[in-house]
């Protein structure tokens, strides 16, 4: 901000003393969290970045080596990495799309007036309260073939011939991670939804009303462009969990290598093999897809943002 | 309104954690019942020397990560109490993740941090050539202790002419199966080959079927974890295919590997339960323990759970070598645990009494019996009048099967990487995948860490 710019088309007002002073005291107040975020956030990141370009490793006699980019010309041609990839972004298409729009229905009806609306509301956050794992531990026993509550349902309601192991068998094993997903997430999904519905004018509606707007166009016209930027934030949030979604798989699969999403694969090699430098390859390359579809959201808030 | 609003979410608090606690209650009480009941009454036997052991390290802590399967978390808690009371040494008792290589990596990152956190801890057989350079040396301590334990373990613990571990009890692979089905089926002995289990598990699971729908014929550990290892390469090597490496070369890509693989795979959901490729040894165990399941594959472990009251099973089954493939004999996975001494421990002279304790003649014995673990001591597992009865699945004809090793000499510190390509090229299998199709690109893996 030099007085150099000379051509500055709009001309800059000079601060006052008194706006200076502020500055400077937002800063030092700013400052403590600055320094968190440095400590929290930014050093383990850099920590990572660095450790990736070296060939660290638990139990490792000889001292650790600066390798370049050889983790990462092994991470293109690694074809588990690969698959971990694909699953994840298979399981986060499915299961925020199918969360969304459950999650959207689910909102409008709890934003409606009834009786027991108040109940309702805190009823369907209950999946959403329970540990991922305790509830993913719950559903694998609901889901096995030999003792399963599902497959007994099935079999007495004359839905199923015999036990499904849902799953241990790959034709169904991505299906019912998603089901537990899905059946977990939909009430955050609902919930943030609702916060959204919540700030829309009703007066709005009544105008509508009053002009012969049916249900319909009043959901068109005056609820889904009000509710756009709630929808952003909760697929932006929901996208950005399941890219990372580690515990359902985990307590499901295990090491299976077919179900491994990439957050498995990134942490069996570090904590299990003990290859602490790829790993961080791994890591790295995951902050660098999910960097992707932040830039994708951000860049559709913008352009909605525009109309 | 706002009032109201705090009130929802009030409401909505009590309901999410009452539902948790419920949930959370009914989960961890579930898997517990059994494993308690066979050793929570018994008493440890006393310490030795304890009043000079007192004066020397009385009032000091240590850290000790034992057992979490079975009974054995209890007889660790026994173990540590009747030492803390006989010698003034507080232990305080860690157990460890129940998938052993989830609990290597916490040794790993224990080791790497130079952390003096924990004092004792225990070893699989399998681990002692990686965490060799970070363990005491017992030999100038233990060394007469030693000497009653049996020498191929000591071998295998000794690296570099320093003993870093001892041997605390050992493990191999048998066949659990049930007597009284048998004889309903007209069989009059266990099969001794893989077909034959086969053939009696498809007719016997076709005749309980009809009074038990959950009935399967035979049981094992398929899910992908370090159990699968174990009981791949028993498959494997009791049918002639080698050892997944032998004599420094990956042999697992080979025609009688590739038969008795496929053969297991055909038998996925046909005999077994079609989650059999989920299960690991406490799913196993429960399946055969409810008389759900003709045939097990399991560790001498499973054999009190199998005989405690509430057992479904006790005093109907038996124990056999596991089968064979054609031109082979039968063979047991060898396992086993050990325990050391870490370097960065402050208390490395309790450490090394405690140590010293655990694995001596009594307390082995007192394992045995309340536990079913095999002593690593000969002299108790050769005593016949004590085998007869209290370690039944130790008479010879089980306990002198040929063992066999998993390839953790050779591998040294990349076992754990090694290990798991094993079990996750075998998880493929038994999910379907042709055992041609995987074997190549096992080998080609197993051979980047073995250079």
């Amino acid at each position: 901000m030099s007085s150099v710019v000379a051509p500055a088309p709009p001309r800059r007002r000079r601060r006052t003393k008194l706006q200076r002073r502020q500055t400077r005291i937002a800063w030092l107040l700013l400052l403590p969290s600055l320094a968190v975020v440095a400590l929290v956030a930014l050093y383990p990141l850099g920590k990572t970045i660095y450790t990736s370009f070296t060939n660290q490793e638990f139990l490792a006699l000889e001292p650790t080596k600066w390798v370049g980019l050889a983790n990462y010309r092994a991470l293109i041609h690694d074809s588990f990495f690969r698959s971990a990839v694909w699953t994840t972004v298979k399981f986060t298409l499915i299961t925020v799309s199918i969360e969304f729009a459950l999650g959207l229905a689910i909102a409008l009806v709890v934003n409606s007036k009834f009786r027991g609306r108040g109940l309702m509301r805190a009823v369907m956050l209950v999946p959403w309260a329970i540990p991922t794992v305790v509830a993913a531990q719950m559903w694998k026993w609901m889901l096995d073939d030999t003792f399963g509550v599902i497959n007994d349902l099935g079999m007495r309601l004359h839905l199923l011939s015999h036990p499904h192991a849902w799953i241990s068998d790959p034709s169904t094993s991505l299906a019912s991670v998603c089901a537990v997903d899905i059946w977990k997430t939909t009430p955050f999904v609902a919930l943030l939804l609702l916060a959204g519905l919540q700030v829309i004018p009703q007066d709005l509606y009544e105008a509508a009303e009053v002009d012969g707007a049916n249900a319909l166009q009043q959901f068109w016209r005056i609820t889904f462009p009000l509710l756009k930027p709630a929808i952003l934030v909760t697929l932006i949030f929901r996208t950005l969990d399941a890219l990372r979604v580690f515990d359902v798989f985990y307590v499901f699969f295990g090491n299976r290598p077919d179900t491994q999403t990439m957050a498995i694969y990134a942490q069996s090699t570090i904590v299990q093999i003990g290859h602490v430098g790829y790993g961080s390859a791994i890591s790295v390359a995951i902050f660098v897809i999910i960097a992707i579809f932040v830039v994708i959201y951000v860049t559709l808030n913008r352009v909605a943002g525009e109309e | 309104m706002k009032s109201n609003k705090h009130r929802l979410l009030a409401i909505a608090t009590v309901l999410a954690a009452a539902t948790a606690l419920v949930v959370g209650l009914s989960i961890a009480s579930a898997g517990t019942t059994h494993a308690v009941a066979a050793a929570a009454t018994a008493k440890a036997p006393p310490v030795p020397n304890a009043k000079a052991i007192k004066k020397k390290y009385g009032g000091q802590t240590i850290t000790f990560i034992g057992d979490s399967v079975g009974g054995s978390h209890t007889r660790d808690l026994n173990i540590a109490k009747r030492f803390t009371h006989d010698t003034g040494i507080k232990v305080k008792v860690v157990p460890h993740p129940t998938q052993s290589d989830a609990s290597y990596s916490q040794l790993a990152r224990i080791f790497s941090s130079h952390s003096s956190s924990m004092d004792v801890a225990m070893y699989d057989v399998v681990w002692v050539g990686a965490f060799a350079p970070w363990l005491v040396n017992l030999k100038p301590a233990l060394a007469a202790d030693a000497k009653i334990q049996a020498p191929g373990i000591i071998k295998n613990d000794t690296v570099h002419g320093k003993l870093v571990a001892m041997p605390w009890f050992g493990d191999f692979g048998m066949l659990y199966y049930r007597k009284d089905l048998l004889k309903k089926y007209g069989y009059s002995g266990p099969p001794t080959t893989w077909s034959q289990l086969f053939t009696m598990a498809k007719k016997i699971q076709a005749g309980e079927r009809a009074s038990n729908p959950s009935f399967s014929g035979f049981v094992f550990q398929g899910n992908a974890y370090e159990g699968l290892t174990c009981d791949a390469l028993e498959w494997i090597a009791s049918s002639g295919g080698g050892h997944f490496i032998d004599n420094g070369k990956v042999t697992i890509d080979n025609a009688k590997a590739i038969n008795i693989l496929n053969q297991i795979r055909s038998q996925i959901g046909v005999t077994t339960p079609r989650g059999v490729t989920s299960y690991q040894e406490g799913e196993a165990q429960t399946a055969f323990t409810d008389g759900d399941a003709a045939f097990e594959r399991n560790w001498p472990y499973a054999y009190s759970l199998n005989q405690a009251a509430g057992s479904k099973v006790a005093g109907k089954f038996g124990v056999a070598p596991l089968p064979h493939g054609p031109g082979g004999h039968s063979v047991a996975t060898v396992g086993g645990w050990q325990l050391g001494v870490s370097k960065y421990s402050k208390h490395k002279g309790a450490a090394m009494e405690f140590v010293r304790y655990a694995t001596s003649k009594p307390v082995e014995r007192f394992d045995t019996i309340t536990n079913s673990n095999v002593p690593s001591i000969p002299s108790l597992a050769k005593d016949k009048k004590f085998v007869k009865k209290y370690a039944p699945y130790l008479s010879p004809a089980t306990a002198n099967v040929p063992r066999a090793a998993r390839p953790s000499s050779i591998l040294g510190k990349n076992y754990n990487e090694g290990s798991q390509f094993i079990y996750q090229a075998m998880s493929r299998i038994l999910n379907g995948t042709p055992a041609q199709n995987v074997l190549p690109g096992l080998k080609a893996q197993l051979q980047t860490v073995l250079k």
